[in-house]
């Protein structure tokens, strides 16, 4: 069975936000107002953080891009009391919005902060929204889901064409976008993939690597491969 | 003053029941403004979403929470510290433990309550028992608190059977009530024997149902990996907690009480000073563990619980970190050291001073690790609304409410146990206290110690 897994690398990402942008326009995440921005509740699955240099304020010194990094052993879904998040067992954390309680024990239990909540009724259904991706009512939890409905959708063509899913089929809305061709997305299990490839590059390394949560969203580490692996 | 109407003996503990005056109404009154703010908070709140509070990404537990850990910290007074008493055969806990095992069982809807107001979508709070997850701590904290619910409704309600059937008997309202209530209760000495059996079995259950529910409460926080919640300690210190705060509610009611329905005869300075000795030990005892804690998180300095450490100490929480530390340590310890003269003033001091702080205490570890995560995002402060704010005084003043109905309709203080303490409890006491001294003659005694 697939596991699926994304490698970024840090040194080809130049910090341009086409990945949140595409993540945002295909997963229907919800704009949520300038009052609510500056209150802190922007919804963003993915996220570009920005550490700034030790002492110079102001002077950014790296970008690193963060989706849910869809843990192998995930602090989130342990806690959820109603299994409105799991993972499944091709490695992706789910959430049934349909399900979430919104409790928010997974959001203070995420040691990345990926987890976002509905404060109130962001949006409705309306033309121009992803038909694929369920627009999510308030009170409930919504991350990042690896574009889970584009692996059911290209799963779906291949079974109508009477073949195997062929690598490269599936990748998600922030990987395409991606101008600098920093986002790389595949199945980590087949040993051949770029993806399995690229983490298994010296250069790779899981964020809070010592917590145990076994991240499949892998960093390659900035100003040693200038833009190789 | 009821204490001098007629009606024969322990008429004071009567009068409350049968009498009720303006100052009540009054009270209801008030209470229900309270109460009103905190429902149109939650309407407002329902209807919206839970935007309409302070909360945001990354502090999504605030006020709430606290509340939650508060108030079931609350609920420890009661039933831990009356079966404590029972069990020790304290004598002095006749008038002491009906109050405080009210306490438990009314606090304990208001602290599973905060939950519901928390939940984003109430209308699928029946989820949890759907499609229950037994590996999320907070299907432990609802099991637990279901368990010491039921159990602390039983034990209140266990012993309050004599005192029903002595309303039945001489007051001429709410017969079928009381009638009912009381089980039949003729006070035969078959029936003495099965109920002290039954009051003593439930006193041993209900104490390690006490322990596991603040410990289940903790496990909330410890169980994740978030600095200065992942820590093992957590659990009993969110217990001693819990009593060093229920002691503290159970004084501020008992002397309310006191005062407003002339309780003077029966709760006494004697009394207070006990139960103030009590909540100096657990003053230290709070210290001791939130020292260790602390320390321990100090001394291995990783970067990330220092972040939580220092905007404890120094940074945007230190009013409130500092605050705990005098209210739930440096007042009580003055007010409690010497209790000589002016017990009830310094007692009463204490506890008010040992509630706030509490609830700073509770208020300190949910938010600050939350503010400070671990990825750079910068630091997210907190700041309630008029919602929340509404919410808690809706909460204190429904509790109050139900604390104040229950009195009208049964005796704050036991009356049988009252009575029982003066026709066998003496007497018992000396033949106990005779079992502890050595028996035998001087000359057998002197004998022995030559041996040695």
């Amino acid at each position: 069975m697939a596991l699926w897994g994304m490698v970024i690398d840090l040194d080809r990402c130049t910090g341009c936000q086409a990945c949140v942008m595409a993540c945002k326009a295909e997963n229907n995440v919800p704009a949520v107002g300038a009052g609510e921005a500056v209150r802190g509740r922007i919804i963003s699955w993915m996220q570009v953080l920005t550490e700034e240099e030790e002492g110079h304020p102001g002077e950014i010194k790296r970008f690193m891009p963060r989706p849910c990094l869809h843990c192998d052993d995930p602090p989130c879904t342990k806690v959820c009391p109603v299994y409105a998040t799991y993972r499944n067992p091709e490695g992706i954390v789910t959430q049934i919005y349909a399900r979430c309680i919104g409790c928010r024990f997974c959001m203070a239990a995420c040691p990345y902060n990926a987890k976002y909540f509905n404060w109130r009724r962001y949006q409705k259904e309306a033309p121009g929204q992803n038909p694929d991706v369920s627009v999510r009512p308030k009170g409930v939890v919504e991350k990042c889901t690896f574009c889970h409905h584009r692996l059911q959708k290209a799963r779906d063509r291949a079974r109508v064409e009477g073949r195997e899913l062929a690598p490269g089929e599936y990748i998600t809305a922030c990987a395409e976008a991606c101008p600098a061709r920093a986002i790389v997305f595949g199945d980590l299990s087949d040993p051949g993939s770029d993806v399995a490839r690229l983490a298994r590059s010296p250069r790779a390394f899981r964020l809070q690597e010592e917590l145990g949560t076994k991240p499949k969203v892998i960093y390659l580490t900035e100003g040693e491969g200038h833009g190789r692996a | 003053m009821a204490a001098r109407e007629p009606g024969g003996r322990d008429a004071a503990l009567f009068a409350p029941i049968e009498l009720t005056g303006r100052g009540f109404y009054g009270v209801v009154a008030i209470l229900f403004l309270f109460i009103l703010w905190g429902g149109v908070a939650y309407w407002v709140q329902f209807e919206e979403g839970l935007g309409v509070t302070g909360l945001h990404q990354p502090v999504s537990w605030g006020f709430y929470v606290t509340n939650f850990v508060f108030f079931i910290g609350i609920s420890h007074a009661g039933t831990l510290i009356s079966a404590i008493l029972r069990l020790s055969k304290a004598e002095w806990r006749r008038p002491v433990t009906r109050m405080a095992e009210v306490i438990t069982v009314m606090v304990l809807f208001i602290g599973a309550g905060q939950i519901l107001v928390d939940l984003g979508r109430p209308d699928r709070m029946m989820n949890i028992i759907r499609y229950g997850r037994y590996q999320s701590p907070l299907l432990w904290d609802a099991t637990s608190i279901s368990a010491y619910l039921t159990a602390s409704i039983v034990y209140l309600y266990l012993p309050m059977i004599p005192d029903i059937a002595i309303l039945r008997d001489r007051l001429q309202k709410r017969k079928l009530f009381y009638t009912v209530l009381a089980l039949g209760w003729t006070g035969s000495e078959r029936q003495q024997r099965v109920l002290n059996r039954a009051i003593a079995v439930m006193a041993i259950l209900v104490i390690p149902i006490a322990v596991s529910v603040h410990s289940v409460v903790s496990f909330v926080f410890s169980m994740t990996l978030q600095p200065m919640w992942h820590s093992t300690i957590f659990g009993p210190y969110f217990v001693v907690g819990a009593i060093f705060s229920g002691i503290a509610a159970l004084i501020v009611a008992m002397i309310i009480f006191r005062k407003a329905y002339g309780l003077q005869g029966y709760l006494k300075p004697i009394h207070f000073r006990y139960l103030g000795q009590l909540l100096l030990i657990m003053s230290l005892l709070w210290f001791y563990f939130t020292f260790a804690e602390y320390l321990t998180g100090y001394y291995g300095g990783t970067p990330e619980e220092m972040k939580v450490f220092w905007a404890k100490f120094t940074g945007p929480f230190w009013p409130f970190f500092w605050g705990m530390a005098l209210t739930n340590f440096v007042i009580p310890i003055l007010c409690l050291v010497r209790l000589g003269r002016h017990t009830i003033a310094k007692v009463l001091t204490a506890s008010l001073s040992v509630l706030v702080g509490m609830w700073l205490e509770r208020f300190i570890i949910v938010v600050p690790t939350l503010s400070n995560p671990r990825l750079p995002f910068g630091e997210g402060i907190y700041w309630p609304t008029w919602v929340e704010w509404g919410e808690l005084a809706g909460s204190f003043a429904l509790f109050a409410l139900f604390y104040l109905l229950f009195t009208k309709f049964f005796p704050v203080i036991s009356i049988w146990e009252i009575r029982e303490g003066r026709e066998v409890g003496l007497k018992e006491v000396e033949e106990r206290l005779l079992t502890y001294l050595p028996d035998g003659s001087e000359a057998e005694l002197a004998e022995t110690g030559r041996r040695w």
